[in-house]
């Protein structure tokens, strides 16, 4: 790696405790929708964390950031407020999207947060027009945009990357492959295991590497995203990753073996986190104070939710478009 | 007031408003250096150079997603297919993305983006490029449609377009592009949507219509004058917001009309105008309303076939002396 980015231990504290927050924010997530508080899909993240925070970390906070409808983690790493992040679960009118979008369609503009999306490979045209509207304007901003390895088989991924190749859009095209597109292995899915090779044909700069840690994230990324604004070229890196819940709530994960779930769990890069600064760092007490603080953050955004109004209907007319209604 | 072809009063709107806003660009296939697929565009790169009018490769998908990325984020793409039958493989980009954008981010994004091109019936193009798609997108919440029928319209509501903050869709004609009228050359002279224009008055009949169509339904009333019958004519010229209020002045005057447009009879534009007006105007009304539309089927390549299936100026007479109970 060509970059080297500063470590410190307050770094390294305030990464687990993003990561550690998302956690919690999801596990009460599903909590709460198992007692029938959130409707819908939801999507979790639980286990692909490190690559969350480790993005953003290395992000401006005005280069831009889509993802696909499994985006919490991405929000609350860009720093949306979990109460906005949990209302919005909620389907409560002080959510990100004032209930108006739900778990797939976490939005906050103040945060260049521009969107979870549920349609798979839709949103890689999108993120690839505010690069180029970054470059349009002369402005040094680049974007980030996730997908899972399921989106790499749709045209639009490809339109994305094909365009943006040619147009040298300062972009960052970030493939999480945790290996199953929903229930479907990539063996299944693909005749190339390696996603990063797509970029061969676009003659687009590549980057491939199995997770391990939330500061091998940091380092992968900080280089593509340089390539982005010095030079306004695209990158795709595959980020070979695993999610320990099912596609959504209602997926039993039938599909993989209970020792492959195990086996990959005791690889967990939060807990493997945790334990380095615990047992090599001997921060035990700052890992415990922050964990408290995060166990009242998650309860206090379940109870702003809870208490929220919900959106009332004069908001339906007056979000579907900008001005006077068209009927 | 200058003589121009539609193609040039289209060409003069986008202009005059890329002079006015730099944040206007526009993007398509063919646009540039070939000086457009119909020559809408001629000239144009050649005035604002290489970074406002932009060749697209065959990526109808890739690059309206990323003029709908480039316009939530603030600049004012024109996306032109070479015909309205292309945009089918971008529709999920419309619909889910430039149509929903802004009520999924709970009103936080506005998509201020024009989609523009020739629509319907050309000349013996067959079943894949005779497609009438204003009936697909004017279904869509979100979206706003319009259908010039004269070169002054096709300027002055494509200004109004560029200058809207939400998605609209454009509806030009082959068959119309070399039509000549009187159009102002005041760059600040815009046609409201939303109003449609009685083109010639009436009182025993009226018939409704858009884009070519109007011309139709003009020829159609003179040979009806022939007869003694005054028919009125109206030019919807925006079909998403509908004039209701003209449209029911109209049948609360003649008693009786009948729509006259090009596309399929089963749902779409017409359908809605009729369920309108049974709604809105019952009590005025001395027949049911008809519709002269395409014939149920896709469109024929052999020309007498074809002439067959497109509604023209026997099928609008046959509707109205049904209207008139005078078959």
């Amino acid at each position: 790696m060509t970059t080297t980015l500063p470590k410190s231990d307050e770094l390294s504290l305030d990464l687990y405790r993003q990561m550690h927050t998302i956690r919690r924010f999801e596990e009460e997530a599903a909590r709460a929708y198992a007692q029938g508080k959130i409707g819908g899909f939801l999507h979790l993240y639980i286990g692909q964390e490190p690559i969350a925070v480790g993005a953003s970390s290395v992000m401006r906070p005005d280069d831009y950031l889509l993802t696909t409808y499994r985006d919490h983690g991405m929000a609350l790493a860009r720093g949306m407020s979990p109460r906005a992040a949990m209302a919005e679960l909620f389907g409560k009118v002080t959510g990100c999207s004032k209930g108006l979008g739900g778990s797939m369609h976490f939005f906050d503009v103040e945060h260049s947060m521009l969107g979870g999306y549920g349609i798979v490979g839709g949103h890689i045209p999108i993120a690839a027009g505010t690069a180029f509207a970054s470059k349009y304007r002369g402005e040094d901003r680049v974007t980030l945009v996730f997908f899972g390895e399921g989106a790499c088989s749709i045209g639009d991924f490809h339109e994305g990357l094909s365009l943006a190749a040619l147009w040298k859009l300062p972009i960052v095209f970030v493939c999480e492959n945790n290996e199953y597109s929903m229930g479907t292995p990539m063996s299944r899915t693909m005749s190339v295991e390696d996603v990063s090779m797509k970029a061969l044909g676009y003659g687009m700069a590549r980057d491939r590497f199995f997770v391990e840690s939330v500061d091998q994230v940091r380092e992968h990324l900080a280089e593509a995203i340089e390539r982005a604004r010095t030079l306004s070229e695209p990158t795709l890196v595959e980020i070979r990753t695993y999610r320990f819940r099912g596609h959504s709530m209602s997926d039993p994960g039938k599909y993989r073996t209970p020792d492959e779930l195990e086996d990959r769990k005791k690889k967990d890069a939060v807990l493997r986190a945790r334990a380095e600064l615990v047992d090599e760092k001997g921060l035990k007490e700052a890992v415990e104070k922050l964990e408290a603080e995060v166990e009242e953050v998650i309860a206090d955004a379940v109870r702003f939710a809870e208490e929220s109004p919900e959106p009332g209907i004069e908001l339906l007319e007056a979000t579907t478009y900008s001005g006077e209604f068209a009927r | 007031m200058t003589v121009m072809r539609y193609r040039e009063a289209i060409r003069a709107a986008m202009m005059e408003e890329m002079e006015r806003d730099s944040r206007v660009f526009l993007v398509g296939e063919e646009v540039g250096h070939y000086q457009g697929a119909y020559k809408v565009s001629e000239g144009m790169l050649e005035r604002f150079g290489e970074k406002r009018v932009l060749d697209a490769p065959i990526t109808e998908s890739g690059f309206t997603g990323i003029s709908i990325g480039a316009a939530m984020v603030g600049l004012r793409p024109i996306v032109e297919y070479m015909t309205w039958n292309f945009s089918a493989v971008a529709f999920d980009q419309i619909l889910n993305n430039a149509a929903k954008l802004r009520q999924m981010s709970g009103g936080q994004l506005t998509v201020p983006i024009v989609f523009r091109a020739p629509n319907a019936s050309a000349k013996q193009v067959g079943s894949q490029h005779s497609h009438a798609m204003e009936h697909f997108y004017a279904h869509i919440p979100g979206l706003k449609v319009l259908a010039p029928a004269t070169p002054a319209d096709a300027k002055g509501l494509l200004k109004t377009a560029i200058r809207d903050d939400n998605p609209v869709l454009f509806m030009e004609s082959e068959t119309l592009y070399n039509i000549k009228g009187e159009v102002s050359d005041d760059p600040d002279l815009l046609v409201p949507m939303g109003k449609a224009n009685i083109v010639r008055p009436g009182k025993d009949v009226s018939i409704i219509a858009w884009s070519r169509m109007v011309h139709v339904a003009l020829e159609a009333a003179t040979e009806l004058a022939k007869e003694g019958v005054e028919a009125e004519v109206i030019d919807v010229r925006s079909l998403r917001p509908l004039d209701e209020t003209t449209l029911v002045e109209s049948v609360t005057r003649t008693h009786r009309a009948v729509v006259a447009h090009e596309g399929w009879p089963y749902g779409g534009v017409g359908a809605e105008i009729a369920d309108r007006l049974q709604r809105l105007a019952f009590d005025e009304l001395d027949a049911p309303i008809l519709r002269a539309t395409t014939l149920d089927v896709p469109m024929p390549y052999n020309a007498k076939l074809e002439q067959h299936v497109i509604p023209g100026v026997a099928r609008v007479l046959e509707n109205v002396r049904a209207v008139l109970y005078r078959s």
